[in-house]
C-alpha cells in the first residue's frame, strides 16, 4: 500500500520529467529502428532478389543478435562515447535481424505466378518492384518494424548505463536510491505500456496494409 | 505472323529443351502445343514473349526478330494467360484488366472505358470492376485474365494451359466462350495444353511435341485421321481414335451395299411385288447403267395405280442423296434434320452404290455407346 502511496506521490511530483524521459525514450527508440529500416529495407529486397547471399546475411543478423545488449553496447560506447547517439546505433544493430528477415519473407511470399504474369504484361523489374513486390510485402515488412520498435524500446532502457536518458534513467536513479522501488516502478511502468501501446498501433497499421483487402482469405 | 526459324534453347547444363523447331503461324491462326510433360511445349511459348531466351536460331513475329526488340515493349504487345491466372490481389478487377495500359500510360478515362468494355464481352456485370480478384469464382477469375491479355488489344496471345485448373464444367463453357471471343477479335493464339480433347476442340492447328521437337503439325482432323507414327496414336489414345472415327468415317464405310432397286421400264406391277418380297415400302429407280433416277414408295404407287403402268410415270425424280467420300458427320447431321428415312449412297457418276437408312445409323450409335472394347476395335477394323 505505501508502494503505490510512494508510487503515486513520485509520479505526481515528477510528471514533468517523466513526460519528457517517455518522449526521449520513444524517439531514441523510432530513430534506431527508422535507421535500421533505411539499411535493412532494401538489404532484404536484394537477398530476397540473390538467394544465395541470404544465408549468409541472414546468420550474421543473427550473431548480432545473440550479443547481450549492455555488452555490444559498452563496446560501442568505446568508440562513440557516451550519449545517446551509442544508444541509437545499439537499437539500430538490434533491429537490423526483424527487419530484414521480414523483408525477405514478405518478398520471397508473393506469389510467382503474380510475379510472372506481371512481368509477362510488360513491367520492367522496377515497376514489378513498386506495383506489386512491395505493395504485397508491405504487411510483412511492417510486422518487422513492429517487433523491431518493441525490442528497441527494451533496449534503450539499458542505454541510461551509458548516459543516454530515458525511462531507463528512472530505473537507475530507483535502484541506487534506499527504497527506491516507487521509483524503479515510475520508470519501468512507463516503458513497459510504451511498448503495448507501440504493438497495438502497429499491429492496427499492419492490418489496415493488408494487400487488397485480403481480410476474407 | 510468328515463325520459329531453328529454334534450339539449352539449358545452362547443355541439355536440351527444345530442338531445331520451324513452324510457321499465321494471322488469326489458333495453334495448339501439346505433348507429354517436360515435350519443351511451354519452353517454346515463353521464347516467344523472351521470358525464355532462345540459344540458337530465331523467332520473328510480324517479320521482326524478337530478339532485336525490346523486351518489355515486346510482352506488352503480346497478350499472356497463365494456368495459374495471376491477378493481383491487391488490385481491382478494373486495375487487374487494364494493367497493361497502365504500364502503357493510357489515360484515366481511357482505362475506364476499356475496362468496361472487355467486361462486357464475357457477359460480366459492371460492378464487378470495383471488386477485388479474390470475390471472383475461379472462372470468373480466368475470364477476367483473358481480358487483361486482351486489354491492349495484342495481335497474338500466348496461353499457357489456361482453363487447366478449373472444373471439367467452367473449363467447357470457358472454352467455348473463348473460341468465340477469338473468332470474333481474329487474335492469333498460341495456346499450350496437355488436354487432348481441349487441343482437338478448340486448335485450328495442333503441334504435338516430344523430346523438344515437333512430332506432328496438323488440322485436328488430319491428326485423328492420319497420325504420324504410334507416338501420335498413342497420345490421342484408343477411344479418342474411334471416338474419332465417325468425324472421319465416309459414308461408303458405313453403308449397306445391295439397297433394293428396280430399273427404269418396270411395271407398278412388278415393283409392288418386289416391295412385298423384300419387305420395304420403297424402292429406288435405276436406270441401265445402275444410275440413280428417283425413287417410288408405296403412297405414290397407290395414288396412280390406275393411271400408270411403268414406274417412271410416278417417280420421284428429286431425290436426295449423298456421295460415297462424304463425312459421315455431315451426313448424319442431314439425314436427321431433313426427316428422311434413308439416304441413297451414289459414286462420282452417280451410280447407285449403296444405301443409309436410320438402322444404319442406329447400329453405329449402338456400337459406340454400348459395344464393349472388343467391338469398338471390331467396330473400327470393319469401318477401316
Amino acid at each position: 500500500m505505501s508502494i503505490l502511496q510512494d508510487f503515486l506521490n513520485y509520479v505526481g511530483a515528477n510528471s514533468g520529467y517523466i513526460m519528457t524521459q517517455f518522449f526521449r525514450h520513444f524517439l531514441m527508440a523510432a530513430y534506431g529502428v527508422l535507421f535500421a529500416a533505411i539499411i535493412s529495407i532494401p538489404l532484404g529486397i536484394f537477398i530476397a532478389k540473390y538467394g544465395r547471399l541470404s544465408s549468409w546475411v541472414l546468420a550474421l543478423g543473427s550473431i548480432i543478435q545473440t550479443i547481450p545488449a549492455l555488452g555490444a553496447m559498452a563496446v560501442i560506447m568505446i568508440v562513440m562515447g557516451l550519449g545517446t547517439n551509442t544508444a541509437i546505433v545499439t537499437l539500430a544493430l538490434y533491429s537490423i535481424l526483424p527487419i530484414t528477415q521480414n523483408t525477405y519473407v514478405g518478398m520471397k511470399d508473393v506469389d510467382k505466378t503474380v510475379i510472372e504474369a506481371g512481368y509477362a504484361s510488360g513491367m520492367t523489374k522496377f515497376q514489378l518492384l513498386r506495383m506489386v513486390e512491395l505493395p504485397l510485402a508491405v504487411s510483412v515488412i511492417m510486422a518487422g518494424l513492429r517487433t523491431a520498435l518493441v525490442i528497441g524500446i527494451g533496449i534503450v532502457a539499458i542505454g541510461a548505463f551509458i548516459g543516454a536518458g530515458g525511462l531507463g534513467a528512472i530505473i537507475v536513479t530507483g535502484t541506487n536510491a534506499t527504497d527506491g522501488t516507487a521509483i524503479i516502478l515510475a520508470g519501468a511502468i512507463p516503458t513497459a505500456l510504451m511498448a503495448i501501446i507501440a504493438d497495438f498501433v502497429l499491429g492496427w497499421i499492419e492490418r489496415l496494409l493488408q494487400p487488397g483487402n485480403m481480410k476474407a482469405l | 505472323m510468328l515463325e520459329f526459324n531453328n529454334v534450339t534453347k539449352r539449358y545452362a547444363d547443355g541439355t536440351p529443351a527444345v530442338k531445331n523447331l520451324n513452324l510457321k503461324i499465321d494471322k488469326g491462326e489458333f495453334v495448339c502445343f501439346i505433348g507429354p510433360s517436360g515435350c519443351g511445349k511451354t519452353t517454346t511459348m515463353k521464347m516467344v514473349n523472351r521470358l525464355i531466351d532462345i540459344t540458337e536460331g530465331d523467332i520473328r513475329f510480324d517479320d521482326k526478330s524478337i530478339n532485336d526488340q525490346d523486351p518489355v515493349e515486346l510482352r506488352r504487345s503480346i497478350g499472356y494467360v497463365i494456368q495459374q491466372i495471376g491477378l493481383m490481389p491487391h488490385m481491382t478487377i478494373k486495375e487487374n484488366i487494364v494493367l497493361v495500359g497502365t504500364l502503357l500510360k493510357w489515360s484515366k478515362e481511357k482505362k475506364d472505358q476499356r475496362a468496361r468494355e472487355l467486361l462486357e464481352l464475357v457477359d460480366l456485370p459492371e460492378e464487378y470492376l470495383d471488386k477485388y480478384p479474390h470475390e471472383l469464382s475461379g472462372g470468373q477469375q480466368q475470364r477476367i485474365g483473358v481480358l487483361r491479355a486482351l486489354a491492349s488489344n495484342p495481335p497474338l496471345i500466348l496461353m499457357d494451359e489456361p482453363f487447366g485448373a478449373l472444373d471439367p464444367i467452367t473449363r467447357d463453357s470457358l472454352q467455348e466462350e473463348f473460341k468465340k471471343l477469338q473468332k470474333e477479335l481474329h487474335k492469333t493464339i498460341v495456346f499450350v495444353t496437355h488436354d487432348m480433347d481441349e487441343a482437338l476442340k478448340l486448335a485450328d492447328r495442333v503441334v504435338i511435341m516430344r523430346d523438344g521437337e515437333i512430332v506432328q503439325a496438323d488440322t485436328p482432323d488430319e491428326i485423328l485421321r492420319n497420325p504420324a507414327n504410334e507416338f501420335v496414336e498413342e497420345f490421342l489414345g484408343k477411344d479418342r481414335l474411334i471416338q474419332g472415327r465417325p468425324d472421319v468415317t465416309t459414308v461408303g464405310q458405313i453403308m449397306e451395299g445391295c439397297p433394293v432397286t428396280v430399273q427404269t421400264g418396270t411395271t407398278l406391277k412388278e415393283a409392288i411385288s418386289v416391295m412385298r418380297d423384300k419387305h420395304v415400302d420403297s424402292l429406288l429407280v435405276v436406270d441401265m447403267d445402275n444410275t440413280l433416277q428417283g425413287f417410288i414408295d408405296i403412297e405414290s404407287i397407290n395414288l396412280n395405280y390406275k393411271k400408270a403402268n411403268h414406274v417412271e410415270e410416278v417417280m420421284e425424280a428429286n431425290i436426295f442423296s449423298v456421295a460415297e467420300e462424304s463425312l459421315l458427320r455431315d451426313t448424319v447431321h442431314k439425314i436427321l434434320r431433313r426427316g428422311v428415312k434413308y439416304v441413297p449412297v451414289v459414286n462420282d457418276a452417280q451410280q447407285l452404290t449403296g444405301i443409309v437408312t436410320r438402322a444404319t445409323l442406329a447400329n453405329l450409335v449402338y456400337d459406340t455407346i454400348w459395344g464393349d472394347g472388343m467391338e469398338l476395335e471390331e467396330a473400327a477394323a470393319t469401318a477401316e
